[in-house]
């Protein structure tokens, strides 16, 4: 167990889609102290009986088994993945919305630097973008970071969604 | 059968707990809850016992609960009646208590308007309960009460509680009974790794200095883990300790018991948690109050961890084998392992005398007197006066608390009813109703301290009305006996606070409540109040004034390992790290 060091995770969670729910897992991180960076919620499936959640929080590897017995252990969870991160088995994605103002070179620039993202332009008027910028954390991270340099920045962010790689669906 | 079976609400209601086995309900009307109220009006077969207090329904709840194994179940209206709640729900989950509180709710169509005794019941109880859930829809009621028992006797145990709208109550749904639906919990049984069995099988193979450190999930664990954790200690010798929680699994007069462990713990106890090579935990959970300081937690030993509850492990402290399962259920794996493949007993051989030697210390011993009555004494006699009656013991929080668990022995689980990990003052006159409704014809006796006493002691009104001859055995110390403790050894004896002036006659106030009042000044008199306490059929209150000064010890003080245990006879040094422990 590589106790001590602090990293990433993220933990998938499958949940009864009841009232509640969301408060009981986020109510749960707080009581006991635990960080949470990220978390996103959704019904996914046909008849919405249940919902997937992205829970991203830092610890070191034995807290994160931790957090993960803890949030098996409420009733309406029906399933647990804990996803590290820098491991390749899955992918984790999220979306940000990057509102930046600017003129003359630096509008041009940011400009530049979205086709680099590959991010679109979803509203423009004379001074300002609205960026769509999608991929992993970090990119997400560089092209805020960016954009900050070259204007006033507001920023939506999702949170990350994330899913395991491979042909291999497992059950609800 | 004849198509789907329509009823009220309340009907569901009361049919779902008959259909589960349920005699009692501990309770207080209101008006989010009349329509309940008046089907047990009209029903002689579910007996509703008024409790003065919502905390006293919890708590009396708890102790049916905690002495027979079964559900206990509690009723409360809404708004303050679900708020009293929370105390008992909470104790109720630190200790793993099976409960299911069915609390009103101002009508759906009220809710979120801040009606009259509208609160949000289950956002105030999500913490305190291991499921909670609102029923909006009556149809769903049967199978969420159904499922309520299941999850509340499922796995590790815990308090659940169903909060129903008034017209919920009213409206007719359908019935289903315990077979006709699925349960929410079904499917969820645990897989013991075999793998981890065997590994735990050759640690006590090899082991020289073991310990079993026994907890309150044996108890949960019913017959099965009793047995098999007795069957193990006989085929190992291996010497035991028990948590608070764990007392009478193995029975206190067993020649491998050590006593309980911890903070309050023998001195044997505590030495052979830090010495040994080997601890074996079955069904604990590392409390702060049985490790001390963590970093000098049994420095040298390789730890096995059985818990039923993942999350127990590898929490407070880290082990070598951890293993999720019925505790019973992988000791008997265990067990059939070292049937087969045997022991050399003969490795613990030196273990055990050092044990013995840790022993003769005599670290419970105190200091009689002539004149003043020592608790310990008090408990003593009452342990000498009872033994050989089906006794319930119950108590409140503080010194008395460990005085009844350090001289009480108990030779089978079940009959020592405590608050262990919130530490409520209040439970344990309560708790004590809910045993005795359970147990009739026992003698159950709530050992108290006056100042938790007085925080419920309007039951005794409760007692009387239904006739509970429950004994109330105060060690009186005009004191917050444990509080007035750490601030002589921790706060240079500023005692703000905990002295308790003003208090009632109690032999009055036992009269005034249609009970038996009895006090004893003088250890002569000890013997006397007891056994007349024993033999009243009513509610009795003993009024045994203590000694005011009596600490108790030994104690491992906060901040410090086991290996550094004070004595009642030894100078007390605490660091300035323990002091802001609590």
């Amino acid at each position: 167990m590589s106790e001590g060091v602090e990293k990433r995770w993220n933990f998938v969670v499958v949940v009864d889609n009841e009232p509640g729910v969301l408060s009981g897992i986020s109510g749960m991180f707080s009581a006991r102290g635990y960080n949470i960076d990220s978390l996103t919620v959704c019904s996914v499936d046909n008849d919405h009986s249940c919902s997937r959640m992205n829970i991203v929080t830092r610890a070191d590897e034995r807290l994160a088994r931790q957090i993960m017995a803890q949030i098996k252990r409420l009733i309406p969870v029906r399933r647990v993945d804990i996803l590290e991160d820098g491991r390749e088995g899955f992918v984790a994605k999220e979306v940000a919305l990057v509102r930046v103002v600017s003129e003359g070179a630096n509008r041009r620039e940011a400009l530049r630097i979205a086709t680099i993202f590959d991010a679109k332009a979803s509203d423009t008027t004379l001074t300002s973008f609205v960026f769509v910028v999608q991929g992993g954390s970090g990119k997400v991270d560089a092209f805020v970071s960016l954009m900050r340099s070259l204007g006033e920045v507001e920023v939506a962010r999702s949170g990350v969604v994330a899913i395991h790689r491979g042909s291999e669906i497992p059950g609800m | 059968m004849s198509g789907p079976r329509k009823m009220k609400g309340a009907e569901i209601v009361l049919s779902v707990l008959k259909e589960r086995g349920v005699e009692v309900v501990f309770g207080y009307p209101g008006g989010a809850v009349l329509p309940i109220y008046d089907e047990i009006f009209g029903d002689n077969n579910l007996r509703h016992v008024l409790v003065r207090h919502e905390q006293g329904a919890l708590h009396a709840a708890e102790g049916y609960a905690k002495s027979t194994g079964k559900v206990g179940v509690a009723l409360v209206t809404s708004g303050p009646g679900a708020t009293n709640a929370v105390t008992g729900l909470t104790d109720a989950l630190m200790d793993s208590v099976p409960l299911l509180c069915l609390s009103g709710q101002v009508p759906t169509h009220l809710i979120g308007t801040d009606a009259f005794q509208e609160c949000d019941t289950c956002g105030i109880t999500r913490p305190c309960t291991k499921y909670n859930v609102l029923v909006k829809d009556v149809d769903k009621l049967a199978e969420t009460l159904h499922d309520a028992f299941d999850i509340a006797l499922s796995k590790r145990p815990g308090p659940v509680l169903v909060d129903i709208p008034k017209d919920v109550q009213f409206a007719e749904g359908i019935y289903k009974g315990e077979g006709e639906r699925t349960s929410r919990v079904a499917g969820r049984g645990l897989e013991v790794d075999r793998g981890l069995v065997d590994e735990a099988v050759r640690l006590i193979r090899k082991s020289r200095k073991p310990v079993v450190y026994g907890g309150g999930g044996l108890v949960s664990g019913g017959d099965r883990a009793k047995h098999e954790l007795r069957r193990f200690v006989e085929l190992t010798s291996f010497p035991t300790t028990l948590t608070l929680m764990g007392l009478g699994v193995l029975p206190a007069s067993h020649p491998l018991f050590l006593g309980m462990l911890g903070m309050h713990g023998t001195y044997e106890a505590n030495m052979a948690m830090h010495d040994c090579d080997l601890m074996l935990a079955f069904g604990s959970r590392f409390d702060d109050r049985v490790t001390g300081r963590l970093d000098a937690f049994s420095p040298d030993s390789k730890k096995v961890h059985v818990d039923v509850d993942a999350s127990s492990i590898n929490k407070n402290v880290l082990v070598d084998v951890g293993i999720e399962g019925e505790v019973g259920e992988v000791l008997g794996l265990i067990n059939d392992a070292l049937e087969e493949e045997g022991l050399d007993r003969g490795l613990i051989r030196g273990w055990l005398n050092e044990v013995e030697m840790w022993r003769s210390r005599n670290s419970l011993g105190y200091k009689r007197d002539g004149e003043l009555i020592k608790p310990q004494y008090a408990v003593e006699r009452l342990y000498a006066l009872s033994r050989d009656r089906e006794t319930y013991i119950t108590t409140e929080v503080g010194q008395h608390q460990m005085w009844a668990a350090q001289h009480y022995p108990f030779e089978e689980p079940r009959r020592w009813l405590t608050s262990g990990g919130l530490g409520t003052m209040g439970f344990g006159f309560p708790a004590a109703l809910g045993a005795q409704m359970a147990h009739p014809d026992a003698l159950v006796v709530d050992i108290a301290g006056e100042s938790s006493f007085m925080m419920v002691l309007q039951e005794l009104s409760t007692a009387k009305q239904y006739g509970l001859p429950v004994k109330i055995l105060i060690l009186n110390n005009e004191y917050l006996g444990m509080v007035r403790q750490w601030q002589e050894l921790l706060h240079g004896g500023r005692y703000s606070e905990s002295y308790c002036s003003s208090l009632p006659d109690f032999v009055k106030l036992a009269e005034s409540f249609g009970g038996l009042g009895l006090r004893a000044k003088k250890p002569s008199e000890v013997d006397g109040v007891i056994k007349e306490m024993i033999e009243t059929d009513n509610v009795v209150i003993a009024d045994i004034c203590i000694d005011p000064n009596e600490n108790c010890f030994p104690m491992i003080p906060s901040g410090a390992a086991h290996n550094e245990m004070i004595f009642g006879d030894g100078e007390a040094e605490i660091s300035e790290e323990g002091r802001r422990l609590v």
